[in-house]
Protein backbone atom coordinates (compact mmCIF):
# COMPACT_ATOMS: atom_id res chain seq x y z
CA UNK A 1 0.00 0.00 0.00
CA UNK A 2 1.45 3.23 -1.36
CA UNK A 3 2.67 6.12 1.59
CA UNK A 4 -0.10 8.27 0.76
CA UNK A 5 -3.07 6.10 1.09
CA UNK A 6 -1.64 4.68 4.73
CA UNK A 7 -1.69 8.46 5.56
CA UNK A 8 -5.27 8.98 4.45
CA UNK A 9 -6.87 5.37 6.10
CA UNK A 10 -4.74 6.02 8.75
CA UNK A 11 -6.38 9.81 9.41
CA UNK A 12 -9.63 8.41 8.39
CA UNK A 13 -9.47 5.87 11.37
CA UNK A 14 -8.59 8.76 13.74
CA UNK A 15 -11.39 10.53 12.18
CA UNK A 16 -13.79 8.06 12.81
CA UNK A 17 -12.52 7.34 16.71
CA UNK A 18 -12.87 11.29 16.92
CA UNK A 19 -16.60 11.13 15.46
CA UNK A 20 -17.82 8.49 17.78
CA UNK A 21 -16.12 9.66 21.17
CA UNK A 22 -18.27 13.25 20.16
CA UNK A 23 -21.50 11.79 19.16
CA UNK A 24 -21.06 10.12 22.96
CA UNK A 25 -20.05 13.04 24.73
CA UNK A 26 -23.25 15.07 23.19
CA UNK A 27 -25.51 12.07 24.36
CA UNK A 28 -23.32 12.23 27.48
CA UNK A 29 -24.13 16.17 27.71
CA UNK A 30 -27.59 15.99 29.72
CA UNK A 31 -27.10 13.05 31.70
CA UNK A 32 -23.61 14.46 33.21
CA UNK A 33 -24.85 18.09 32.78
CA UNK A 34 -22.12 18.83 30.53
CA UNK A 35 -20.60 22.20 28.65
CA UNK A 36 -23.72 23.05 26.83
CA UNK A 37 -21.21 24.40 24.07
CA UNK A 38 -21.31 20.28 22.34
CA UNK A 39 -25.32 21.33 21.20
CA UNK A 40 -22.93 22.97 18.66
CA UNK A 41 -21.00 20.13 17.39
CA UNK A 42 -23.75 18.34 15.11
CA UNK A 43 -22.74 19.51 11.79
CA UNK A 44 -19.06 18.63 12.88
CA UNK A 45 -20.43 14.91 13.76
CA UNK A 46 -21.76 14.52 10.40
CA UNK A 47 -18.43 15.98 8.62
CA UNK A 48 -16.06 13.94 10.60
CA UNK A 49 -17.79 10.88 9.97
CA UNK A 50 -18.39 11.12 6.13
CA UNK A 51 -15.78 13.41 4.77
CA UNK A 52 -12.83 12.07 7.81
CA UNK A 53 -13.86 8.74 7.89
CA UNK A 54 -16.13 7.46 4.84
CA UNK A 55 -14.34 10.00 2.33
CA UNK A 56 -11.17 9.63 3.36
CA UNK A 57 -10.80 5.97 3.98
CA UNK A 58 -12.32 6.19 -0.25
CA UNK A 59 -9.94 8.23 -1.21
CA UNK A 60 -6.92 6.14 0.31
CA UNK A 61 -8.15 2.87 -0.87
CA UNK A 62 -8.49 4.24 -4.58
CA UNK A 63 -4.92 5.72 -4.78
CA UNK A 64 -4.15 2.45 -3.88
CA UNK A 65 -6.40 0.44 -6.13
CA UNK A 66 -7.67 1.59 -8.86
CA UNK A 67 -6.25 0.83 -12.48
CA UNK A 68 -2.66 2.37 -13.44
CA UNK A 69 -2.10 6.07 -14.32
CA UNK A 70 0.75 4.77 -16.80
CA UNK A 71 3.63 2.45 -16.45
CA UNK A 72 6.10 4.98 -15.33
CA UNK A 73 3.80 7.11 -13.28
CA UNK A 74 1.33 4.94 -11.78
CA UNK A 75 -0.30 6.47 -8.93
CA UNK A 76 -0.35 10.08 -11.12
CA UNK A 77 0.84 13.41 -9.53
CA UNK A 78 1.91 12.33 -5.67
CA UNK A 79 2.24 16.20 -4.98
CA UNK A 80 -1.44 16.80 -5.46
CA UNK A 81 -2.02 13.70 -3.49
CA UNK A 82 -0.37 15.35 -0.58
CA UNK A 83 -2.14 18.63 -1.44
CA UNK A 84 -5.37 16.85 -1.38
CA UNK A 85 -4.19 15.03 1.99
CA UNK A 86 -3.64 18.62 3.17
CA UNK A 87 -6.21 20.60 2.09
CA UNK A 88 -8.88 17.70 3.13
CA UNK A 89 -7.52 16.99 7.22
CA UNK A 90 -6.84 20.72 7.79
CA UNK A 91 -10.34 21.91 6.01
CA UNK A 92 -11.60 19.50 8.42
CA UNK A 93 -9.65 20.31 11.84
CA UNK A 94 -10.50 24.29 10.84
CA UNK A 95 -14.09 23.22 10.76
CA UNK A 96 -14.20 21.34 14.00
CA UNK A 97 -12.54 24.43 15.42
CA UNK A 98 -14.53 27.88 13.86
CA UNK A 99 -18.53 25.92 13.26
CA UNK A 100 -19.53 25.20 16.74
CA UNK A 101 -17.45 28.73 18.27
CA UNK A 102 -19.68 30.52 15.08
CA UNK A 103 -22.37 29.60 16.24
CA UNK A 104 -21.92 30.35 20.04
CA UNK A 105 -20.26 34.07 19.15
CA UNK A 106 -20.48 35.33 15.52
CA UNK A 107 -17.24 37.30 15.24
CA UNK A 108 -14.32 37.51 12.90
CA UNK A 109 -11.99 34.82 13.91
CA UNK A 110 -14.23 32.07 13.96
CA UNK A 111 -15.71 33.37 10.70
CA UNK A 112 -12.28 33.44 9.24
CA UNK A 113 -12.06 30.07 9.78
CA UNK A 114 -15.13 28.82 8.38
CA UNK A 115 -14.22 30.58 5.42
CA UNK A 116 -10.55 28.72 5.21
CA UNK A 117 -12.23 25.66 5.87
CA UNK A 118 -14.55 26.20 2.83
CA UNK A 119 -11.93 27.08 0.64
CA UNK A 120 -9.86 24.33 1.75
CA UNK A 121 -12.37 21.47 1.46
CA UNK A 122 -13.49 22.31 -1.80
CA UNK A 123 -9.72 22.17 -3.07
CA UNK A 124 -9.66 18.41 -1.58
CA UNK A 125 -12.40 17.39 -3.30
CA UNK A 126 -11.50 19.06 -6.78
CA UNK A 127 -8.01 18.20 -6.56
CA UNK A 128 -8.83 14.32 -5.41
CA UNK A 129 -11.47 14.27 -8.84
CA UNK A 130 -8.05 15.62 -10.72
CA UNK A 131 -5.96 13.04 -9.54
CA UNK A 132 -8.43 9.79 -9.69
CA UNK A 133 -10.25 10.74 -12.86
CA UNK A 134 -7.48 9.59 -15.51
CA UNK A 135 -7.39 6.61 -13.45
CA UNK A 136 -11.36 5.68 -13.69
CA UNK A 137 -10.42 3.42 -17.28
CA UNK A 138 -10.61 0.08 -18.54
CA UNK A 139 -7.82 -1.91 -18.63
CA UNK B 1 -12.13 -2.21 -14.88
CA UNK B 2 -15.63 -2.62 -16.94
CA UNK B 3 -17.05 0.30 -19.16
CA UNK B 4 -20.05 0.36 -16.92
CA UNK B 5 -17.84 0.93 -13.40
CA UNK B 6 -16.21 3.93 -15.61
CA UNK B 7 -19.67 5.41 -16.18
CA UNK B 8 -20.88 5.05 -12.46
CA UNK B 9 -17.51 6.59 -10.94
CA UNK B 10 -17.20 9.13 -13.14
CA UNK B 11 -20.71 10.64 -12.71
CA UNK B 12 -20.21 9.87 -8.95
CA UNK B 13 -17.23 12.18 -9.07
CA UNK B 14 -19.01 14.48 -10.82
CA UNK B 15 -21.63 14.57 -7.49
CA UNK B 16 -18.22 14.73 -5.21
CA UNK B 17 -17.95 18.01 -7.12
CA UNK B 18 -20.89 19.07 -7.31
CA UNK B 19 -22.14 18.42 -3.51
CA UNK B 20 -18.64 19.86 -2.23
CA UNK B 21 -19.19 22.81 -3.88
CA UNK B 22 -22.23 23.50 -2.74
CA UNK B 23 -21.07 22.57 0.97
CA UNK B 24 -18.59 25.23 0.26
CA UNK B 25 -21.24 27.65 -0.41
CA UNK B 26 -23.12 26.82 2.22
CA UNK B 27 -20.04 26.98 4.77
CA UNK B 28 -18.95 30.36 3.17
CA UNK B 29 -22.79 31.63 3.97
CA UNK B 30 -21.96 31.01 7.60
CA UNK B 31 -19.28 32.87 7.47
CA UNK B 32 -19.63 35.79 5.28
CA UNK B 33 -23.57 35.97 5.12
CA UNK B 34 -23.45 36.72 1.30
CA UNK B 35 -26.43 34.81 0.39
CA UNK B 36 -29.26 33.41 2.55
CA UNK B 37 -30.82 31.82 0.00
CA UNK B 38 -28.13 28.82 -0.36
CA UNK B 39 -29.83 27.32 2.79
CA UNK B 40 -32.76 25.66 0.24
CA UNK B 41 -29.66 24.05 -1.08
CA UNK B 42 -29.06 21.61 1.77
CA UNK B 43 -31.17 18.96 1.28
CA UNK B 44 -29.11 18.93 -2.48
CA UNK B 45 -25.87 18.72 -0.90
CA UNK B 46 -26.55 15.89 1.08
CA UNK B 47 -28.38 14.25 -1.48
CA UNK B 48 -25.81 14.33 -3.67
CA UNK B 49 -22.93 13.72 -1.38
CA UNK B 50 -24.91 10.53 -0.49
CA UNK B 51 -26.47 8.69 -2.97
CA UNK B 52 -24.97 10.33 -5.83
CA UNK B 53 -20.78 10.11 -4.45
CA UNK B 54 -20.82 7.43 -2.12
CA UNK B 55 -23.65 4.91 -2.89
CA UNK B 56 -23.09 5.26 -5.91
CA UNK B 57 -19.33 4.94 -6.11
CA UNK B 58 -19.83 1.49 -3.93
CA UNK B 59 -22.59 0.10 -6.79
CA UNK B 60 -19.50 1.02 -9.27
CA UNK B 61 -16.38 -0.61 -7.66
CA UNK B 62 -18.62 -3.34 -6.45
CA UNK B 63 -19.66 -4.07 -10.13
CA UNK B 64 -15.66 -4.24 -10.84
CA UNK B 65 -14.57 -5.86 -7.82
CA UNK B 66 -16.73 -8.20 -6.36
CA UNK B 67 -16.24 -12.01 -7.08
CA UNK B 68 -16.80 -13.11 -11.00
CA UNK B 69 -18.18 -16.39 -12.43
CA UNK B 70 -16.48 -19.03 -13.59
CA UNK B 71 -18.39 -18.76 -17.30
CA UNK B 72 -20.12 -15.81 -19.15
CA UNK B 73 -21.28 -13.72 -18.54
CA UNK B 74 -18.54 -13.25 -15.88
CA UNK B 75 -20.29 -10.49 -13.47
CA UNK B 76 -23.78 -11.57 -14.39
CA UNK B 77 -26.31 -9.80 -15.39
CA UNK B 78 -25.13 -6.54 -16.54
CA UNK B 79 -28.56 -5.06 -17.51
CA UNK B 80 -29.58 -4.98 -13.94
CA UNK B 81 -26.70 -2.65 -12.92
CA UNK B 82 -27.07 -0.59 -15.92
CA UNK B 83 -30.98 -0.52 -14.99
CA UNK B 84 -30.24 0.59 -11.45
CA UNK B 85 -27.17 3.22 -12.74
CA UNK B 86 -30.15 5.03 -14.50
CA UNK B 87 -32.90 4.77 -12.05
CA UNK B 88 -30.95 6.08 -9.28
CA UNK B 89 -29.31 8.82 -11.08
CA UNK B 90 -33.26 9.74 -12.08
CA UNK B 91 -34.00 9.11 -8.99
CA UNK B 92 -31.40 11.54 -7.49
CA UNK B 93 -32.20 14.06 -9.89
CA UNK B 94 -35.84 13.96 -9.17
CA UNK B 95 -35.13 14.45 -5.15
CA UNK B 96 -32.89 17.32 -5.69
CA UNK B 97 -35.49 18.92 -8.10
CA UNK B 98 -38.02 18.57 -5.55
CA UNK B 99 -35.99 20.55 -2.57
CA UNK B 100 -36.39 23.44 -5.07
CA UNK B 101 -40.10 23.69 -5.07
CA UNK B 102 -43.16 23.88 -3.03
CA UNK B 103 -45.43 20.93 -2.73
CA UNK B 104 -42.77 18.44 -3.66
CA UNK B 105 -44.20 15.72 -2.05
CA UNK B 106 -45.20 14.00 -5.31
CA UNK B 107 -41.72 14.60 -6.58
CA UNK B 108 -39.98 13.55 -3.58
CA UNK B 109 -41.96 10.31 -3.40
CA UNK B 110 -41.51 9.63 -7.09
CA UNK B 111 -37.05 9.92 -6.44
CA UNK B 112 -37.80 7.81 -3.23
CA UNK B 113 -39.31 5.08 -4.95
CA UNK B 114 -36.97 5.01 -8.36
CA UNK B 115 -33.97 5.30 -5.90
CA UNK B 116 -35.62 1.95 -3.74
CA UNK B 117 -35.90 -0.04 -7.55
CA UNK B 118 -32.18 0.69 -8.03
CA UNK B 119 -31.47 -0.34 -5.07
CA UNK B 120 -33.19 -3.63 -5.36
CA UNK B 121 -31.71 -4.41 -8.78
CA UNK B 122 -28.52 -3.75 -7.79
CA UNK B 123 -29.01 -5.93 -4.66
CA UNK B 124 -30.29 -8.85 -6.74
CA UNK B 125 -27.28 -8.64 -9.31
CA UNK B 126 -25.16 -8.20 -6.32
CA UNK B 127 -26.28 -11.11 -4.16
CA UNK B 128 -25.56 -14.51 -6.14
CA UNK B 129 -21.42 -12.36 -6.66
CA UNK B 130 -21.12 -12.07 -3.11
CA UNK B 131 -19.35 -15.35 -2.91
CA UNK B 132 -15.45 -17.28 -1.90
CA UNK B 133 -13.42 -16.37 -5.02
CA UNK B 134 -12.28 -19.74 -6.28
CA UNK B 135 -16.32 -21.00 -6.63
CA UNK B 136 -17.49 -20.95 -10.27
Amino acid sequence: MPLLSRYFIKAGIISFVFSLLLIMTMQARPIFQLWDGFLYFQPVFYHTLLVGWITQIIIGVSIWMFPRHTRENPRGSDSLGWIVFIALNLGLLLRIIGEPWQMMESVFLPKTLLAVSAFLQVLAAIGYIFLIWPRVKGK
Amino acid sequence: MPRLSVHIIRISLIYFALGSLIGAGILFEKSLSYFPAIWLFLPMHIEMLLFGWIIQLVIGVSFWMLPKFGSAPIRGNEKLVWASFLLLNIGILLICLSSLIVNNDALAFGGRLLELIAIIFYARHAWPRVKPFADG
